[in-house]
């Protein structure tokens, strides 16, 4: 043992000790971290994925659904495990990789009365779902918890990606306060989405997440990356805290997570 | 109170190669104390020059290198 690490571990996290800005004090936090991932879908493979490579000493993953075939044209963890529930897959995937790696499953959906309980148990929470109900859902209990959240959401061949730290910066109400209408929402089958895209959002919210837990480099809080794979371009849109904002502004309209604001459509107020 | 004594530690790390020559050196840092000297032992001929320009890079401090016979050698660092 050196540093409180084993052969095996110094050798798999070698490459990260060597960093001036990691070294073992850094991987030890790492290992000592816990962070959620809602969803182990398209983007939830790639953060799962390398997540729990880094070493991220706790994962936990919820999702309620199971592996279709059409899952695998994006959702690389999940290969051989048609039919399976996602975490379960997700979990033996990242038992494979590194068995450091503690995972708590959680096959359920994020919902009111459930994301209380489970957020309090993690440091930051990694948003890898696919509906509007979910984001704001995530989005205002992790204001309300005082939760880093990393935000990522893809369309067709489009993503973005920004972090939040409330009260801090901006969260994702103070750039887009209500969710658009059921009607303008298209839904996964109608919209298809190409299969790399997600990678890149996700392992970009996977960095984010990383460089949050060693407390190193510069975050995107307060900042939206907009990524368009067909003209591979990557702008960024400034984001401002909104004092009007329905969760984290100065005269909040949520001040507690209720159920009916989440339903399962996509309207949300 | 300041600890006015500077400690000494030594490292063998005969038979390891590089990269961890530098890794386990570097994990060995980070247990003392700013100022302690840190004695590691090499056999691996390669790490003689890497591991000290690596350790200047972060920032310590080579005392001296000392080549004790064909395939040893003895680096003294000071912790930065």
């Amino acid at each position: 043992m050196l540093g409180g690490f084993s052969e095996e571990q110094i050798k798999r996290y070698s490459r990260h000790i060597i960093l001036p800005e990691v070294g073992g004090k850094g991987q030890k936090k790492l290992l000592s971290s816990k962070v959620l991932c809602i969803g182990a879908g398209g983007l939830g493979a790639p953060i799962i994925e390398y997540l729990a490579a880094a070493g991220i000493g706790t994962l936990g993953i919820i999702d309620d659904d199971t592996v279709d075939l059409s899952n695998l044209q994006r959702q690389v963890i999940h290969g051989g495990n048609v039919g399976m529930h996602k975490v379960e897959s997700a979990k033996q995937f990242v038992n494979n990789l590194n068995p450091d790696i503690q995972v708590n499953t959680y096959i359920e959906r994020l919902n009111a009365k459930n994301v209380e309980a489970i957020f309090k148990e993690y440091d930051i929470i990694v948003d890898g779902s696919d509906n509007f109900a979910t984001r704001y859902l995530v989005n205002d209990a992790c204001v309300l918890l005082d939760k880093p959240l990393s935000h990522g959401s893809i369309y067709r061949f489009e993503g973005q990606v920004t972090t939040i730290i409330p009260h801090k910066g901006p969260c994702y109400r103070c750039l887009f306060e209500h969710a658009p209408p059921p009607g303008m929402v298209p839904s996964c089958q109608e919209a298809g989405v190409l299969g790399v895209l997600p990678g890149i959002i996700g392992v970009i919210q996977a960095t984010e997440v990383v460089k949050y837990l060693l407390g190193i480099g510069e975050l995107l809080v307060g900042r939206l990356v907009y990524y368009d794979a067909l003209n591979m371009s990557f702008d960024e849109i400034k984001m401002r805290w909104n004092k009007e904002c329905p969760v984290c502004g100065e005269k909040p309209k949520i001040t507690s997570i209720q159920e009916e604001i989440y339903g399962d459509s996509c309207r949300i107020w | 109170m300041q600890d006015l004594v500077n400690m000494t530690t030594e490292l063998d790390l005969r038979g390891e190669v590089c990269p961890y020559t530098f890794v386990k050196t570097k994990l060995k840092l980070e247990e003392i104390e700013c100022g302690d000297e840190l004695i590691v032992t090499f056999d691996h001929a390669p790490a003689v020059e890497n591991v000290p320009r690596s350790l200047k890079n972060e920032g310590h401090k080579i005392l001296g290198i000392e080549k004790r016979d064909e395939h040893l050698w003895i680096v003294r660092i000071r912790k930065a």
